[in-house]
C-alpha cells in the first residue's frame, strides 16, 4: 500500500490554545480511516487542515509527495453533516455543479452536447447512491438521509483522491444510518476510495473502517488545560477486512440500497 | 381555546381584514356628513361625491396650461422617478451586496464606508444633492438612490456572508473559482433577498419621492398633494394617497408573486 497522504509533525493552535500537536500520520491509499475521540479533541480541525479550510501552525501535509495547498481543491471531496448541499439547486443541478466548474471556467454552464454528456454522468453517479429516480427534486423537499446521499455523489463525481466525511450520519436515525453504512462501504469498493471521516459513534468507527485513530490529550496541566493539545493516542489497524475490493453477493430482486 | 392557537380560514381572513377597514370608512363619512349638515362648504372631510368631481377634473379634462392630463401626468412623472431610483439601488444592491458579501477583502476595504453612509439622514443630503445636480430630475432620483441603497447593499451583503461556511468549502471542493462561487453560489441565493429588501425599501422609498417632489418640482404625485393644501383641497390629496397607497400594495404584492414564480426553493417545502 503506497502512502497517498501524510501529516508530519502538524501543530494546530488558537491563539494560545493548542488543539492538535505532534500529529504524525501516514494513510494509505485505498484505507477507510475512522477518527474518534472526546468533543474538543480536534477531530474536525484535523479534518479542516487536511481539507484545507486551515492552515497548519506547525508542520506540513504532503499529498502524493507534494506539498498540499492550504485551499479546498477538487482533489480532496468532502461531506458534512448538514448544509452540504446547494439549496437553490436540484439533485442534478448539485450534482452537475462539480462538473460544470470544471468544463466551463466562464459561465460554470454547460449547454448542448457538453451538458448533455454531463447529465448522463451525473445521472450514472446519482443512481450510485441511489437518487436516480429523484433528479428534480430541492433539497428542502428530500430527507436527511437522501440529502446526504446527494452530497456523497456530489463529492464522487469529482473523483477525489480522498473523501473527508465530517460526522456524515450523525444526523440520522438509525434505520437510514445502516442504510448509509452499507452505501459508503459500496462506494468504497466500487470506486476504490480513500476515506477519512470523524464520528462520535465508535461502533460505526470500528464497522466502516479499516484502521482507528483515537485522538486524545496525551498530558493534561490543570492549571492550564487548553496549553497541551490532542494527538493520536490509538492508531489501531483493523485486519478483519482485507483493504481489497470484497466481493460482495449481488442480489437480482432486491435493492441493496433501501431507497430511503 | 387559547387565541395563540386559532386558526383562521381564508374567507374568514378576509372578512376580519375588511372589518376595521369597512369602520374606518363608515367614521369617515359619519362626521364628514355630520360636518356638512353644519356647512355645506366644508373643505376638510370632503364628502364622496365633492372628491369624485374633483378628481374628475385631474382625470379627464386637460390641463388648460399644459394640456395634459394631471393626474395621470402626475403618476407617470412619479412612477418613472420612483422606477428608476429603485431600479438602481436594485442593481447597485446585487453588485457591491454581492462583492461585499463574498470577498473578504473587498468587504474589509468598502465595508466602513457603506456603513458610514448608511447610518446618514438621506433628507439631510437633500441640499447636496439639489446643489450637485440641480433642481431636475437627477436630483430627485439621487435622493431616493441614497436613502435606500446603502439599506439594500448591507442586506444583501450580510445575507451572502451568512451562507453556511459548508456551503462555500464544499464548492471549492467541486473545483469552484471566486468567480463561479459568486456566480452560481452566491447570486441565485442572493435574489430572493434582494426581492425582499426592494419590498422593504419600498415605503421609504415611497417617502424620499414625495420629499423631493415635494420641496422642488413641476410635477408628480407628492408636488401635487403639496400645491392643493394651499387651497385645503382635501377632495384631492385624500384620493391622491389612496392612489399612492394602491400603487404601493399594488408593487408589493407583484414583487411576493416574482420571487414564489422565479425562486420556489427559497418559500419553504411545498413547491
Amino acid at each position: 500500500m503506497s502512502v497517498l497522504l501524510s501529516l508530519r509533525d502538524v501543530w494546530v493552535e488558537y491563539g494560545d490554545k493548542v488543539v492538535l500537536e505532534r500529529v504524525n500520520l501516514d494513510i494509505e491509499a485505498g484505507s477507510f480511516v475512522s477518527i474518534i475521540g472526546p468533543s474538543g479533541a480536534g477531530k474536525s480541525s484535523l479534518l479542516r487542515v487536511v481539507l484545507g479550510q486551515e492552515v497548519p501552525t506547525r508542520g506540513s501535509i504532503l499529498l502524493d509527495g507534494a506539498p498540499l495547498k492550504p485551499e479546498c481543491e477538487p482533489d480532496r471531496g468532502v461531506v458534512f453533516q448538514r448544509y452540504s448541499v446547494f439549496p437553490h439547486l436540484s439533485v442534478l443541478g448539485n450534482t452537475l455543479f462539480g462538473l460544470e466548474c470544471a468544463r466551463a471556467p466562464f459561465t460554470a454552464r454547460l449547454f448542448g452536447a457538453r451538458r448533455r454528456a454531463a447529465i448522463a454522468e451525473a445521472e450514472e453517479m446519482l443512481t450510485a447512491v441511489g437518487l436516480g429516480d429523484s433528479l428534480h427534486l430541492y433539497p428542502t423537499q428530500m430527507s436527511g438521509g437522501m440529502q446526504q446521499r446527494l452530497a456523497i455523489a456530489q463529492a464522487l463525481i469529482k473523483r477525489p483522491r480522498i473523501l473527508l466525511l465530517d460526522e456524515p450520519f450523525g444526523a440520522l436515525d438509525p434505520g437510514i444510518r445502516a442504510d448509509m453504512h452499507a452505501l459508503i462501504t459500496r462506494l468504497w469498493n466500487d470506486y476504490s476510495l480513500t476515506v477519512i471521516m470523524v464520528t462520535h459513534d465508535i461502533r460505526e468507527a470500528f464497522s466502516l473502517g479499516t484502521r482507528v485513530l483515537t485522538l486524545d490529550k496525551r498530558r493534561r496541566d490543570p492549571h492550564a488545560p487548553h496549553r497541551f493539545g490532542a494527538t493520536a493516542v490509538y492508531d489501531l489497524p483493523l485486519t478483519k477486512r482485507a483493504p481489497a475490493p470484497a466481493v460482495t453477493d449481488v442480489s437480482i430482486t432486491l435493492d441493496d440500497f433501501c431507497n430511503n | 381555546m387559547r387565541w395563540v392557537n386559532r386558526r383562521i380560514q381564508r374567507g374568514n381572513g378576509i372578512l376580519l381584514g375588511a372589518i376595521p377597514i369597512v369602520l374606518l370608512v363608515l367614521l369617515y363619512l359619519v362626521v364628514a356628513a355630520s360636518r356638512h349638515a353644519d356647512n355645506p362648504n366644508d373643505k376638510i372631510l370632503p364628502l364622496p361625491g365633492g372628491m369624485a368631481e374633483a378628481m374628475s377634473a385631474l382625470l379627464f379634462q386637460p390641463d388648460l396650461l399644459s394640456g395634459r392630463l394631471v393626474f395621470w401626468a402626475d403618476t407617470l412623472a412619479s412612477l418613472q422617478r420612483l422606477g428608476i431610483g429603485l431600479g438602481i439601488s436594485t442593481l447597485s444592491a446585487l453588485l457591491v451586496g454581492l462583492l461585499l458579501g463574498t470577498l473578504p477583502p473587498v468587504r474589509a476595504t468598502f465595508g466602513p464606508l457603506v456603513t458610514g453612509i448608511a447610518v446618514i439622514p438621506p433628507i439631510a443630503l437633500l441640499p447636496i444633492l439639489f446643489i450637485a445636480f440641480g433642481l431636475g430630475e437627477t436630483a430627485k432620483v439621487a435622493l431616493i438612490v441614497v436613502g435606500i441603497a446603502p439599506f439594500m447593499i448591507r442586506d444583501v451583503a450580510a445575507h451572502v456572508a451568512a451562507l453556511p461556511r459548508e456551503q462555500i468549502v464544499k464548492a471549492q471542493t467541486l473545483g469552484a473559482s471566486s468567480w463561479q462561487l459568486i456566480l452560481r453560489v452566491a447570486l441565485p441565493q442572493a435574489m430572493p433577498r434582494l426581492i425582499q429588501a426592494v419590498r422593504l425599501s419600498l415605503g421609504p422609498a415611497w417617502v424620499f419621492l414625495i420629499s423631493a417632489e415635494a420641496i422642488a418640482s413641476d410635477i408628480g404625485l407628492g408636488y401635487r398633494i403639496f400645491l392643493v393644501r394651499r387651497y385645503l383641497s382635501m377632495d384631492i390629496i385624500l384620493p391622491y394617497v389612496a392612489w399612492i397607497a394602491l400603487l404601493a400594495i399594488v408593487m408589493d404584492m407583484l414583487l411576493t408573486w416574482t420571487s414564489r414564480r422565479l425562486f420556489p426553493w427559497a418559500h419553504g417545502a411545498n413547491h
